[in-house]
């Protein structure tokens, strides 16, 4: 029984004009193209400096300012008003503002003020921009101060010497983290609306009378809907690592053996959950609402574009409801830290609970009756 | 005209009687603005610091606990050997690992050669990065101050312009606005257009008496309204709960948003020009719309990060120019003049949609 039923649905996907081509078209397109915009980096960040001393200390700050790597020097303005007037117009985003006598109270009395005001509104490139400053501020500070100890007749000040090393990532570069969780995406937006459009739409279209009034029994009718979009997620993410590897060289660290096998479960739970909607769902608009809804929901929590770690607490908890998150971090731990099953075993059991509550109230939920 | 309101009263009933549907349009702005609100920031606080510590003098505690005392770093977890940092980074959960040299305090008074190794898991670049800018700076302030003897001495003060606590809300709130007004206007519009056209229906409306582009207008009317309503619960949840100020003058902020409600909504009556059923509607507005939105009109991701290309595709996308205005005037609390520029992008691609739309608009079905 299972295996004409397989047929039919098989037949049903690859005469489809539109999605055999969707299925090997999107991932490779979203792969291509999703890691070039979703970049965080915080590079380049626009300062303008408003130079009230014009000292050789000023000018050697806004030198030091121009060749650390992460700023460039937006046009300087004579007052804070106008700086300000060019953040307001997007053409810088912090001011560093040098008072008048910066020179000769850092030399003379020892200490001298200096005003930072960053744009906030995005709130990564701000905080993050005006902490480089600060370190770069802090970096001048401790070269004048050595300058000051060398000469003749000074005792050492009590320093030490700080190294920032970088695990699994050395080069902190955005695409290794971000493409093995956009996979993950993929395979969710893939495996979930899919099968969502699937019974909805023999809904639509009337043949689900057809079906029921057939012997199928409900086990393997829904098996017969779920296999089909298995097979495509393992396409997907057989096609997702051809790009990585091809556009970004990235090869996991541990094995793929461990990824397939996490992306299988994960592709059956959430098929299981399109399934599901589409159980529920009258019409093709409400499903497609309906799992939007869902996919965004999940999506957001699943620390793909924010870190996990720094949500609230309760929305912390919330996020272990989302399938997304257990695999995200499966990925990103096996492609960057070669993580392998045995590291995993929490997320494997959580995946493992999503497939069987999802594809049970699949079955559960599906009535023949009307 | 009492047609025409009969056309309308016929459409809300259309929407209305579709409770889930009703459901969603009206929840899911709550959800995603109380999602977007409180979940989800970029902001790094309460880091678990793993610390291995030969020395265990009077400086290497002095720096941990100035380093916990700050509200990013929480606990210092004391590690006894070196081969104990990757299992700690593996086992997830530490953020940063301190690695102080030997003979720490003594070393730092007398030869400065004291150091200090800040492992960092450099998986996720931002976390990564701003773990490390932070300790480093309150280490160097650690350092300024047990010589404190010593001049050269710089103090900065800091401010953070518009969003001083880096809500993560201020820079999501615009972004929210023009994502929903998009997909309710767009994709409600054009799907419920192209599923009169699927379902056969929209034959017995065009021989009606009733002029075809007034059937349209009509089908229009509901998701205007629609959208005025979430328009109303985004701004009043913004304000009352997630306390992002309106800073600028609320009357642009409806004309502008206003203008940007009628651009989407032109679009989905272009869309449903195109699509004749309900799934290629609803692909068009996902693919075309949704997803550009999402990832290039700058509401998560900086568009000044996007290579050359990427970022021509972002200015023929409405909601950056819409999510620019609201950031404008909502937080940034600057005036017309400001957002005159963007007034007249949105007017301009208003203007060519609908001249597309109507010129594309056919009265027969073939």
């Amino acid at each position: 029984m299972l295996k004409y039923l397989l047929e039919k649905e098989f037949k049903q996907l690859f005469r489809n004009k539109f999605l055999p081509r969707m299925i090997i078209l999107f991932p490779s397109i979203v792969l291509l193209i999703l890691p070039l915009a979703a970049n965080f980096d915080v590079k380049d960040v626009r300062v303008s400096i408003v130079d009230g001393d014009r000292s050789s200390y000023s000018r050697r700050l806004a030198g030091k300012l121009a060749s650390s790597g992460y700023f460039r020097l937006a046009a300087a303005s004579e007052s804070y008003e106008k700086a300000l007037e060019s953040v307001e117009q997007d053409r810088a985003d912090i001011v560093l503002e040098i008072p008048e006598g910066f020179e000769r109270r850092l030399s003379v009395e020892g200490e001298a003020p200096l005003m930072i005001s960053a744009n906030t509104v995005n709130g990564v490139k701000g905080g993050l921009g005006s902490a480089y400053l600060t370190t770069v501020v802090n970096d001048f500070a401790a070269e004048a101060r050595g300058e000051w100890l060398q000469s003749p007749g000074r005792l050492a000040a009590p320093a030490f010497q700080i190294i920032p090393l970088y695990r699994y990532n050395p080069r902190l570069e955005y695409p290794i983290y971000m493409v093995p969780a956009l996979m993950v995406m993929l395979l969710a937006m893939l495996c979930g609306f899919l099968p969502a459009l699937n019974i909805v739409g023999e809904k639509e279209s009337g043949t689900i009378e057809q079906m029921n009034v057939t012997p199928v029994r409900r086990f393997p009718f829904i098996l017969s809907k779920l296999i089909p979009y298995w097979v495509v997620g393992f396409i997907v993410l057989t096609i997702a690592f051809l790009v990585a590897f091809l556009v970004y060289g990235l090869v996991p660290k541990g094995s793929l053996l461990t990824i397939y096998l996490f992306a299988s479960i994960f592709s059956l739970a959430f098929s299981g959950f399109g399934l599901v909607i589409s159980n529920y769902a009258k019409s093709i608009q409400q499903a497609m609402f309906m799992m939007f809804f869902f996919v965004i929901t999940f999506i957001l929590m699943s620390g793909l574009y924010t870190p996990v770690a720094s949500m609230p607490d309760w929305a912390q908890a919330l996020s272990h409801l989302s399938p997304l998150r257990y695999l995200i971090q499966v990925m990103r731990f096996v492609y960057l830290k070669g993580s392998s099953v045995g590291d995993l075993l929490a997320p494997l059991a959580a995946l493992c609970c999503f497939a069987l509550f999802f594809n049970g109230w699949a079955v559960l939920s599906y009535r023949k009756k009307s | 005209m009492r047609q025409f309101l009969a056309f309308i009263k016929k459409e809300f009933y259309h929407i209305s009687r579709d409770r889930w549907t009703v459901i969603i349009l009206l929840v899911m702005p709550i959800v995603m603005l109380v999602l977007f609100g409180y979940a989800i920031t970029t902001e790094v606080r309460n880091t678990v610091v793993g610390v291995y510590d030969p020395s265990r003098d009077g400086d290497t505690r002095g720096i941990v606990d100035k380093l916990m005392a700050s509200p990013y770093f929480k606990e210092a977890r004391y590690l006894s050997s070196p081969d104990e940092i990757e299992d700690a980074f593996k086992g997830g959960g530490l953020g940063l690992v301190l690695v102080f040299s030997e003979r720490f305090a003594e070393n730092m008074a007398r030869t400065g050669e004291a150091e200090i190794l800040i492992v960092a898991d450099g998986s996720d670049p931002n976390t990564a990065r701003t773990l490390v800018s932070y300790a480093t700076n309150i280490m160097a302030s650690y350092a300024a101050d047990e010589a404190a003897s010593v001049p050269y001495r710089i103090v900065p003060q800091i401010k953070l312009l518009y969003n001083p606590q880096m809500r993560g809300a201020y820079n999501f709130v615009p972004g929210v606005m023009g994502m929903i007004l998009i997909l309710i206007c767009a994709m409600m519009t054009s799907i419920s257009i192209a599923r009169e056209k699927e379902k056969g229906t929209m034959e017995v409306l065009l021989v009606s008496p009733m002029r075809p582009i007034l059937i349209l207008l009509a089908k229009v009317v509901p998701f205007f309204a629609i959208s005025l309503v979430n328009l109303a619960t985004i701004l009043l949840l913004s304000v009352f709960l997630l306390k992002v100020p309106i800073a600028g003058s609320l009357f642009w902020l409806i004309v502008v948003s206003l203008e940007y409600i009628f651009l989407a909504l032109a679009l989905g009556l272009l869309i449903s020009t195109v699509a004749n059923t309900q799934a290629a509607a609803l692909l068009i507005s996902g693919m075309a719309f949704m997803m550009p939105i999402v990832l290039l009109s700058g509401m998560m991701f900086p568009v000044e990060n996007m290579p050359l290309f990427l970022r021509i595709i972002s200015g023929a996308i409405p909601a950056r120019w819409y999510i620019l205005a609201v950031r404008k005037i909502m937080i940034e609390g600057l005036g017309f003049p400001s957002i005159a520029r963007e007034l007249a992008i949105l007017g301009g691609m208003t203007l060519l949609v609908l001249a597309a739309g109507l010129k594309n608009f056919k009265i027969r079905l073939e």
